[in-house]
This record gives C-alpha cells, structure tokens and sequence, in this order.
C-alpha cells in the first residue's frame, strides 16, 4: 500500500471514531438550518426563496468543524514531523488528507442536503441544482481550508482564528454557488457552475502548496 | 426478582439470555394481529386511506418519546441513586429513540404531502418533533465522544434532564399555539375523538411498537454491557503488556 | 375516493418504517455477534476477567477460524 494510501485510509478512520467529526459535521448543518425560520420566521415562500443560500451558509460554516484538528492533531503527537521528513511530497500528502476531510465531512453534507432541503420547501429542480453546485462546490471549501488549517496549526486556540483567515477566502466559492444554485429559471445554469468548477479545480492546486509552504514555516 | 438483583450487570445478562427472545416472538404476534387490524380498518370519510399511516406516525411519535423518558429516568438513576445499570439503559435507549423520532418526522412528512399539500411546515408540534430528533443526536454525539463511558454517562444524564422539557412542548404544542398539525386526539380531557374502529388497531399497533422497543432496549442494553467488557479487557491486556 | 393518488404515499410509508425497523434490528444483532466474537477473542489469548471466561464454544471456534 503506497503512502498517500496509508494517509487516507487512516484520516478517514480518526474522522469516524471518538471525537473525530465527521458525522457531526451534518448534524451541525442540520442544527444551523433549523434555527433559521426561528429567526426569519416560518414563511415558506421566504424560505424557498432564500433556500439555496442558507444551504451553502451551512455547509460553508460545517466545514470549517473538522479544520482545525487537520494538522494540529498529527502536530501534537509527531506524526507531522514525520510526514514533513517522509519521502512522499508534502504538497501530495496534503492533498491526501484534504481528499480524507472532504470525504467524511464534506460529502456527507452533499447526501444530507436533499433532505435539509425538503424543510426549507425546496421543491425537484432546486434540489437538484442545489446538490450539484454543492458537490462541486464543497471540495473548494475544504481546500482552501487547508490553507488556514496550515497556517494555525502551531496555535493552540487556533479555532475561531482559521475561520476569520478562511472565510473571507471562501467568499468567491459561495458567490458562484449559491448564484449557481439560484439559476432555476432566470440566469442559465452554464456560467456561474462553470466558474464554480474552475474556482474549485484552482483550490486544488493552490491549497496544498500554499499549506504545504505554510507548514515549512511553521515548523522551522 | 427485585430490580435491585437486576443491578449486577451478570445477573442482568442471563435476565436479558431469557426475556429477549420471547419477548421479540410476542412483539411478532401482535405486530401481525396489529397490521391485519389496521389493514381491515375503513377509511376515513375525509382522507380515504391515508388514514393508514397514523398506524404507523403515531406510534413513533409515542416512541420517540418514551425514549426520552426511559433516558431521563435512566439519567435520574445515574445521578440521583447511582444505580449501576442505569447509563447502560441511557445509552442503549437513545438510537432507538432516535430512529422512531426520525420515522415519525418521515411518516408524518408523507401524511403531510397528500393532506395538506406540503412536506413540511414549520409549526409548533412539527418543530419541537424536529427539536427532539436534534436533541437525541446530540445526546447520541456526546456519547461517542467523550471516550471514558461513566464520564459520559454523567454528562449526557444533565442533556437528557434539560432536554426532557421538549416533551410537554411537544405534547402541548397544538394547544399552546395556532398550529397546521392537528390538536389532541386521543389522549384529551373528555376521550378521544376518534371512532373505535380505528382506535382499536391504533392502540394494538402502539402496543406492538412499545413490545419492540423494549425487545431492541434489552438487547442493546446486552450488546452495551458487553462492549464494555471488551473495553475493560483491553485496557487489561493493554497494561499487561506494557 | 383519493386512494389511488395517495397509494404511493401509503406505500412510502410503510417501506420506510420496515426500513427503520429493519437497521435497528440488524444493528443489533450485528453489534451483538461483535461483541461476543470480541469477547471469544480476548479469552482465546487468556485475557479473562475475574468472575470467569465467556461460555460459548462456537463463538470461540469462530474466533479461532479467525486466527
């Protein structure tokens, strides 16, 4: 079993154990979607109308849980000093482990969102729509996590930090998705997706070697 | 035997060996006595046959309650009289209560599709429903999260106690407030509103419900005990070798 | 009489509460034979607690399958 491998396999198995996050992530979608109609108030046309973007809030904000345990966690049992002293390329290696966040955090909110959606009066096509954008779209928002995760890893409150540094860096992910999200009818769905895609394919690339030119400084 | 003998987590096993099976083959018998009741049941004069899924809503409204309570007199049982059984039937109860909340929510939403035109609205009993779904998965979280299970144990007893007041929220909710669910059938001052020949088989398919929540309490109650025999053992076999 | 339309809801219905019964019952007897599979284990490398080792032959021989 190659490296990379070893590194997914086991990321995935800490994100499901005790104290992991991964499943936490969607009940904290949930928990957030629920409170909106307290504040905004049970209207369901409102609610359908403001849907998309309440999802994409969620899922943004859900995201951002599992973040900060990325790296600090291998920081504070050395295994971070192994991986940086290791032979496979850092830049993959967090790849890897971004890979291992978005598939225990973010794709589960992708399958959880339908059904959040039924609750906001979401009705086919928004739906559809609406997963679509976010399975496109949540990849982005991990990677461009990576980036925060990296640059907090040595603090050790470095929670609400990495969001005030990540979030304004997700903007451009949720403009494009929740205008993506929003074109049932009006805009055509081509242009805002499109710019979704290269938004996200960028922080493929972009996110593991900032992080990885973040971690060097941090651990020199 | 005394509930007091039940306390020995050995005694409770053997207890667990002989009641659950006989207990699931009664669950059987009056779920099939309950289905084919609800099955010959007529129609309602106004929703026809849709009628049929209060069989099933009900009942796992009923559940995801008793849930709540077996956990918070579970919980009382950790904090109050440190009965040493009790986190165990805290913990077993809550996925089950859980997952009859979540059918409820479910069932309720196809009700609700066909009857008033939408799967959800956000009223008062449908919200504190949803609350209670929220609250057990929290509770549940907290339990796989905190590693050392009577410090768990502690823990989730003070959530369940607070979260116990959504109960008379939702029980009361369609009174308190002006909402699309409708109010109190069954259980209300001056008898229930509904005509026999669909209360009667309401009331065998709530009793099947609640045999079976109880047949799958004790076995998750046995499979609990036992997890943490495993736990205990490794921790042994963990010292042992170091 | 609206059954017709309303079937489809009716059958949803029922398919989801035989599903949620069902996981619950499989998560059960899943967890159960785990543990008692566990348990075997750990007694066939003579790890046992005071009060004494698991009775279950075939648990142990399927552990011992396993090994």
């Amino acid at each position: 079993m190659t490296a990379l491998a070893a590194i997914l396999i086991r990321d995935m198995r800490i994100a499901v154990r005790v104290g992991g996050g991964a499943l936490i992530g969607v009940l904290f979608f949930l928990v957030v979607v629920t409170l909106i109609p307290f504040a905004v108030g049970p209207n369901l046309p409102l609610l359908k109308q403001i849907g998309p973007a309440i999802l994409w809030l969620a899922a943004l904000l859900a995201s951002l849980l599992a973040l900060d345990r990325l790296f600090a966690a291998d920081h504070e049992d050395g295994s971070l000093d192994l991986i940086l002293t290791g032979r496979a390329p850092l830049e993959l290696v967090i790849a890897t482990k971004g890979l291992a966040h978005w598939l225990t955090t973010g794709l589960p909110l992708v399958v959880a969102a339908p059904l959040i959606g039924l609750l906001l009066n979401l009705d086919a096509p928004a739906e559809i729509t609406l997963v679509l954008t976010l399975l496109v779209g949540t990849p982005a928002l991990t990677f461009i996590g990576l980036i925060g995760a990296a640059i907090a890893v040595t603090l050790r409150r470095g929670g609400l930090l990495l969001a005030v540094i990540v979030l304004p860096l997700t903007v451009p992910v949720l403009i494009f998705g929740v205008a993506a999200a929003n074109t049932v009818g009006s805009v055509p769905f081509g242009t805002p997706f499109t710019i979704l895609c290269a938004l996200t394919l960028a922080s493929l690339v972009i996110g593991p070697f900032a992080a990885a030119a973040a971690l060097r400084q941090e651990m020199e | 035997m005394a509930i007091a003998d039940l306390a020995n987590p050995s005694r409770f096993l053997s207890f667990a060996n002989r009641t659950i099976p006989w207990l699931g083959g009664l669950t059987l018998i009056v779920f099939a006595y309950g289905i084919d009741q609800a099955m010959l049941a007529p129609d309602d004069y106004q929703q026809g046959a849709t009628v049929k899924i209060m069989f099933l809503h009900v009942p796992s409204a009923w559940l995801g309650m008793l849930g709540w309570g077996v956990m918070s007199v579970a919980a009382l049982g950790t904090l109050v009289w440190r009965h040493p059984l009790a986190d165990v039937a805290a913990k077993a109860a809550a996925p089950i209560g859980a997952a009859f909340t979540l059918l409820c929510l479910v069932t309720g939403s196809l009700w609700g599709r066909p009857e008033w035109g939408t799967y959800w609205v956000w009223d008062a009993r449908l919200t504190s429903e949803l609350v209670l779904l929220l609250l057990y998965l929290g509770v549940i979280a907290l339990w796989r999260t905190v590693e050392d299970p009577s410090r768990a144990a502690r823990a989730a007893a003070i959530l369940t106690l607070v979260g116990a007041i959504d109960l008379p929220i939702i029980k009361f909710s369609v009174d308190w407030w002006n909402t699309l669910h409708q109010g109190s059938s069954v259980f209300r001052v001056g008898g229930s509103t509904i005509d026999s020949s669909i209360l009667i088989p309401l009331f065998i398919m709530a009793t099947a419900f609640t045999l079976l929540f109880f047949t799958l309490h004790l076995a998750a109650m046995r499979n609990e005990i036992l997890r943490r025999r495993v736990r205990t053992l490794r921790l042994l076999q963990a010292s042992a070798a170091s | 009489m609206n059954a017709a339309n309303h079937m489809g809801f009716i059958v949803a219905s029922y398919a989801a509460a035989i599903a949620v019964v069902g996981v619950l019952i499989a998560w059960v007897t899943l967890d159960y034979r785990a543990q008692r599979l566990r348990l075997a284990d750990l007694e066939m490398r003579g790890v046992t607690r005071r009060s004494g080792p698991v009775r279950s032959e075939r648990a142990i021989e399927q552990a011992k399958e396993k090994a």
